[in-house]
């Protein structure tokens, strides 16, 4: 089984890194390569990110209600570097509708509150191809 | 506090009920389980005596509300003579639509109003900066000249209302206009009552909105504290904060500690710009979380009461009864709060309340039962604060003062959670003070520890969270009524932005800047050419980029 490569970021100004940290544990313990990016991290900064690091899959975590749009502007710079096909998960508080709208738009999965670490991490391997 | 021959008297008896009752007891039924526990891992007695208090001296230790160490209680007669303020967290969208949620607050009964900003306004970026893209009014309302400002407060009378505001890295900026803003409706500086938040140290630890290294950040904050002390003497100039280092993951001992440690950072600091701790002291506020167990919390704010008494008396010297006593804000705990059944957080959302009341709190912000799922709506923010008026009026609870003072759980908790949080500041003063163990991670690192384990135990079912890993309902429960912005919000900012930058006077403006630079190079006190920058419309992004080329910007040091 191979190692997946997984970076976690924290996109625009949002300060709430409880979640997005407890999770890089959790799947660095699963066997997971883990890249955090800490906070305020732009949507271009997170791309390159991706890019220079492999990863396997693209984490976010926001919690500000600012997922709609920086998720889109992720999406659309990942399709101009030719990485349109990484998966993209995104946790946090969003929305039922939201969350909807995100997977049209080609977010692979939505984690809301009281999202399991095991499912969590299920799900990651699922949409990473590794079955 | 007992006699001697009444506590061996007491101790045999005890360990003859052990024998003979519990043990026959456990023999027919066992316990729920082979160990209880505080959130801070200690082990916890089946019963508590007087015993478990037996070193407690009731003079020393707990006295008369009112008095050193105010263990008991800030006020001789708390809740009986004025209840606390209750003031609900609000701010979203333009500055129009937040002043029409204050103003609905207010006459619903409110009596103080706690302003939340958005994260540009709390970084120090104008609506109309890329950063800012997507998270306009988004938190909170968006703030980015004194125009907005002026329309927040647009028919509330700063003279009357006390107002709190949630702002650390800009905090000078967004008093400026406050005071500014009083001006202009004829209100004196010496009239304003409220808080600004100013705790930058656990942006660094819990929150996140930092700008300015430390250092400079620190010399902010004494320039504010010096500041006000002079011209705004009845305002709360920082509200040092334990309720972010809670969300982020840390215990009720962890709370206390590094919550008391940053406090004492800045005493420190206070002192070293010549501030009488006598004086100052008076002016420190604090933050605190209510969590779910509920003894704990309550005793969590006693042994916080009467640490920070003993911290200002011993370490700093004060003397002023009022320099003494910790007065605090408490918030019930987000973290909480479940996506799930989400009319459960309700029921949690008041037994947390119940337990700020009975730990002595001088204000309160209860949560609203759909903040996991989206920002609250009218009708959510009613209930909650109908909650805290259910606690007040009907439950009988504000009759007398401490009415747990005496329990021996709660004492022994109390005696437990100000000795556990002591060795905690020991260790951080051994480590250099609270900036060198924020700045090696070490507080960090303690706090996500607790978290990750705090979640295993969730996962495990160790933890009990109903409706998510214990009484689950196989249909998701979405609510229908979710708040939903103003989707225009962010192009009404650039707008008015603007339009400011065009009819503003821009001369008055550069110079402004380029006097505010010259007071931050030179040490003085940058507070009045503040004051001065926004009274001529300089945006709050002008000013904090202003600083940032003379003090620089912090990065985070990233601990997994």
């Amino acid at each position: 089984m191979k190692r997946i490569r997984i970076l976690v970021a924290k996109p625009g100004l949002d300060g709430h890194d409880r979640g997005a940290k407890v999770v890089s544990m959790a799947l660095r313990d699963a066997g997971m390569e883990v890249i955090y990016t800490g906070l305020r991290q732009s949507p271009s900064d997170i791309v390159n990110a991706a890019l220079q690091e492999d990863a396997d899959v693209i984490g976010l975590s926001i919690l500000s209600g600012a997922h709609m749009r920086i998720c889109e502007r992720i999406l659309e710079l990942m399709k101009e570097k030719g990485i349109a096909e990484k998966p993209v998960v995104v946790g946090g508080i969003i929305p039922h509708g939201d969350a909807e709208k995100l997977k049209k738009k080609g977010i692979a999965e939505v984690f809301g509150p009281g999202t399991s670490l095991n499912h969590l991490e299920k799900r990651i391997r699922e949409v990473a191809g590794d079955k | 506090m007992f006699d001697q021959k009444k506590l061996k008297q007491i101790r045999e008896e005890l360990d003859q009920w052990q024998e003979k009752e519990v043990d026959r007891a456990l023999g027919k039924h066992p316990e729920r389980s082979e160990r209880f526990e505080t959130s801070f891992g200690e082990s916890l007695e089946r019963l508590y005596s007087p015993h478990s208090v037996e070193n407690a001296d009731y003079l020393e230790d707990l006295g008369f509300p009112g008095s050193f160490p105010f263990t008991r209680g800030v006020q001789p007669t708390m809740y009986r003579g004025k209840l606390w303020t209750m003031r609900q967290y609000a701010g979203f969208g333009t500055a129009q639509e937040s002043n029409k949620r204050y103003k609905y607050l207010l006459s619903q009964g409110q009596t103080g109003l706690s302003v939340a900003f958005d994260l540009p306004t709390q970084i120090g970026f104008d609506s109309d900066h890329e950063m800012s893209d997507g998270e306009v009014g988004r938190v909170g309302v968006a703030i980015s000249s004194l125009g907005d400002m002026e329309t927040l407060f647009d028919g509330i009378p700063l003279a009357k209302v006390s107002t709190s505001m949630t702002i650390n890295s800009t905090a000078a900026i967004l008093l400026a206009m406050y005071v500014a803003v009083a001006e202009k409706q004829g209100v004196k500086p010496e009239q304003l009552k409220g808080t600004i938040q100013n705790d930058i140290l656990k942006e660094y630890i819990a929150r996140g909105t930092y700008i300015f290294p430390p250092e400079p950040s620190m010399r902010i904050i004494t320039d504010i504290f010096e500041y006000c002390s002079e011209n705004l003497p009845l305002f709360n100039t920082i509200s040092v904060s334990g309720y972010h280092i809670r969300e982020a993951g840390a215990d009720a001992v962890q709370e206390v500690a590094f919550t008391l440690a940053d406090g004492i950072e800045y005493v420190k600091a206070a002192i070293d710009a010549n501030l009488d701790p006598d004086v100052f002291g008076k002016r420190i506020s604090f933050f605190f979380g209510a969590h779910n167990n509920f003894f704990e919390e309550i005793a969590k704010f006693r042994a916080a009461r009467r640490l920070w008494a003993r911290i200002m008396k011993e370490r700093f010297g004060a003397a002023d009864k009022r320099a003494l006593m910790m007065r605090f804000h408490t918030q019930t705990a987000g973290s909480t709060l479940t996506a799930q059944q989400p009319q459960n957080n309700i029921v949690r959302v008041a037994y947390q309340a119940l337990a700020a009341v009975l730990g002595g709190t001088q204000s309160l912000h209860t949560n609203s039962f759909d903040e996991a799922i989206g920002l609250p709506t009218e009708e959510s923010v009613r209930v909650a604060l109908r909650t805290q008026q259910l606690i007040a009026h009907e439950t009988g609870v504000t009759d007398s003062v401490d009415p747990l003072g005496g329990s021996y759980l709660v004492e022994y908790l109390t005696n437990r959670i100000e000795e556990q949080a002591s060795s905690y500041i020991e260790k951080i003063d051994e480590l250099g003070g609270m900036i060198r163990a924020i700045e090696e991670g070490y507080v960090q690192r303690e706090i996500l520890d607790t978290a990750y384990r705090t979640q295993k135990e969730i996962e495990g079912s160790d933890r009990v969270v109903i409706g998510m890993n214990k009484f689950t309902s196989e249909h998701a429960e979405v609510p229908e009524d979710i708040l939903e912005l103003d989707g225009l919000v962010e192009k009404k900012q650039h707008q008015r932005l603007a339009e400011l930058r065009e009819t503003r006077n821009a001369d008055s403006v550069r110079k402004s800047i380029s006097r505010l630079q010259k007071a931050a190079e030179n040490g003085e006190n940058i507070m009045p050419s503040i004051i001065e920058a926004v009274s001529n419309y300089a945006t709050l992004g002008e000013i904090t980029s202003a600083l940032k080329d003379i003090f620089g910007e912090y990065t985070e040091s990233v601990i997994i």
